[in-house]
């Protein structure tokens, strides 16, 4: 894949004109692998239309409505996702990939810890599905009246919400990244986080839980999962008698957890 | 024109998302390790400006299709026309049949593409030396998201407390990991959060909010969610159960030498 991203050699490069080789660096060299990653989002999208086209022949026999909006609106989704899969691959994922290595490499504990909390947060404000589901959260919310229908109110709320899950998915990459320092068994930590999950539910409105549940497995995928996984195993190739295939796991789930724990919390508190 | 506004709006938006990881990654670079980015510049500031945009083209898509898609199918399989009530009967939820086999079809064929779940699987293979198989285990995660996605629809058909059917989830989890092995444990509470993609989770969450705000008697707000939590608990227990039931029959192909075929074909698929 790299390799197709730079089919030239340098010398050949700063011969040709500059416009051209702008044109080459904002076009054509990303060309021949966005096509693939084209195809790789119609993969992701396939299944789905597959089964609604399924439903909709078979079992519903009617026309779809706004076919036309949903069509331009899945190709904005597929160019979209591909886009942003190509710039993290271009940038962020090599970037953030080193950096992990350095910090796991580095030996200060502090900067290390700094680091994935950081790492946490950051790739979580960006990630494209809380974006989503938080503005949908913040419409239903406003929709029935809980908070104020208002864009402001709406997005207030979303804003509130993003960024608890930010705060919690920061803090249980660190939890996780100490845990994999120290060796502890993954599972007695995301025990505890059960229990504590089922103590608070309890006490958190009865609004909030369905959104804090679903708030765990909303917040990993796109940017989080990779980076924060680049992380896990360059950090248990790192310390001696660790086997990356155990020891390099275990993040995720504790960035599936602690969102659910502080989005209750967030509810309880507003 | 109106959508090119939108997307504009949507595009400046997406900026404030993206800018705090790039300040953050740009600050670990260039003031704590004090170091030459090993990407250039140039790569750097283009990949930029596409995820950026990348970003705000998904959201606007996001909006005009996968949110009205998952509505419309709720909303469509919930018609009452089309579920053929007697007129004035009031639909039980059994009548929503429908509802659920789209559910159980979106999860399965979803889970089943996903390439974060083959990289899981890949990587379970090798950790537990062949008993687990890769397809076994997609298979595995695959049925147990179909199974969370519907059982979550017939929750919010039938009102029943989303946070009963979580902890009944999670006590299953801690029995299975109290006689699990110590490998697969990890690998296991991963796939719970990996095997719900960027993609599936937007059209979920649309398909339960708009179930919620057909089906009488419910309201979005408490029933609409927890598709996606359900959908994160159950392929935990598919892994841990599948990782067992393999480990016992390589274990009982290893105790009975008559019969060892099955253990070693297994071993051959994973490959």
């Amino acid at each position: 894949m790299r390799d197709l991203m730079n089919p030239d050699p340098p010398e050949r490069r700063l011969r040709l004109p500059l416009h051209v080789r702008l044109r080459e660096h904002l076009l054509l060299e990303p060309l021949l692998p966005f096509a693939r990653l084209i195809l790789g989002t119609l993969r992701d999208l396939a299944p789905i239309i597959a089964v609604i086209a399924v439903f909709q022949l078979a079992v519903l026999r009617q026309p779809f409505p706004d076919i036309e909006k949903i069509v331009i609106g899945l190709a904005f989704v597929m160019l979209g996702l591909a886009l942003f899969v190509k710039g993290l691959e271009m940038g962020l994922f090599p970037l953030g990939e080193g950096l992990a290595q350095d910090f796991s490499r580095k030996g200060s504990l502090f900067w290390l810890l700094f680091f994935a909390f950081a790492l946490g947060c950051g790739t979580t404000v960006a990630e494209p599905a809380l974006i989503a589901v938080a503005d949908e959260a913040a419409r239903t919310a406003a929709d029935v009246g809980a908070i104020e229908n208002s864009d402001s109110g709406r997005a207030a709320y979303a804003f509130g919400l993003r960024y608890t899950v930010a705060f919690a998915v920061g803090l249980g990459i660190t939890l996780g990244v100490f845990r994999i320092l120290k060796g502890w068994p993954v599972h007695w930590l995301i025990i505890g986080g059960y229990v504590l999950v089922m103590c608070l539910t309890f006490f958190a409105p009865a609004e909030i839980i369905g959104i804090a549940y679903d708030s765990g497995g909303v917040t990993t995928s796109t940017i989080t999962v990779p980076l924060v996984t680049a992380l896990g195993v360059g950090l248990s190739t790192m310390i001696r008698g660790r086997n990356p295939l155990i020891d390099g796991f275990g993040l995720i789930a504790f960035a599936s957890l602690t969102p659910i724990i502080f989005v209750l919390i967030y509810g309880m508190v507003i | 024109m109106e959508l090119l506004e939108h997307i504009g709006l949507t595009e400046l938006g997406t900026l404030r998302d993206i800018a705090p990881l790039a300040i953050l990654v740009l600050f670990f670079q260039v003031v704590v390790l004090r170091k030459r980015p090993a990407t250039s510049l140039r790569r750097l500031s283009v990949g930029g400006i596409y995820v950026v945009l990348g970003l705000g083209l998904f959201l606007v898509g996001l909006e005009q299709a996968l949110f009205p898609l998952g509505k419309t199918m709720a909303a469509q399989l919930t018609d009452p026309a089309f579920l053929k009530l007697a007129p004035g009967a009031v639909a039980i939820w059994t009548d929503y049949i429908w509802v659920y086999v789209f559910a159980a079809a979106i999860g399965f064929s979803t889970t089943i593409a996903e390439p974060a779940l083959m990289a899981v699987a890949d990587k379970a293979a090798s950790v537990s030396g062949g008993t687990i198989s890769v397809w076994g285990l997609r298979i595995a995660v695959a049925l147990g998201v179909s199974a969370g996605v519907a059982l979550g629809t017939i929750r919010i058909v039938t009102g029943i407390p989303l946070h009963w059917l979580i902890m009944a989830g999670y006590m299953i989890v801690i029995v299975q990991t109290l006689f699990a092995s110590r490998t697969i444990i990890p690998l296991a509470y991963d796939s719970g959060g990996v095997t719900t993609s960027t993609v599936t989770v937007p059209l979920v969450a649309a398909l339960g909010l708009g179930l919620a705000a057909n089906v009488p008697g419910r309201s979005t707000l408490i029933d609409g969610f927890g598709l996606i939590a359900l959908a994160s608990v159950f392929p935990i227990i598919a892994v841990l159960a599948y990782a067992q039931i393999s480990q016992a029959r390589a274990g009982r192909a290893r105790r009975a030498p008559a019969s060892p075929g099955q253990g070693v074909s297994n071993t051959k698929e994973g490959l």
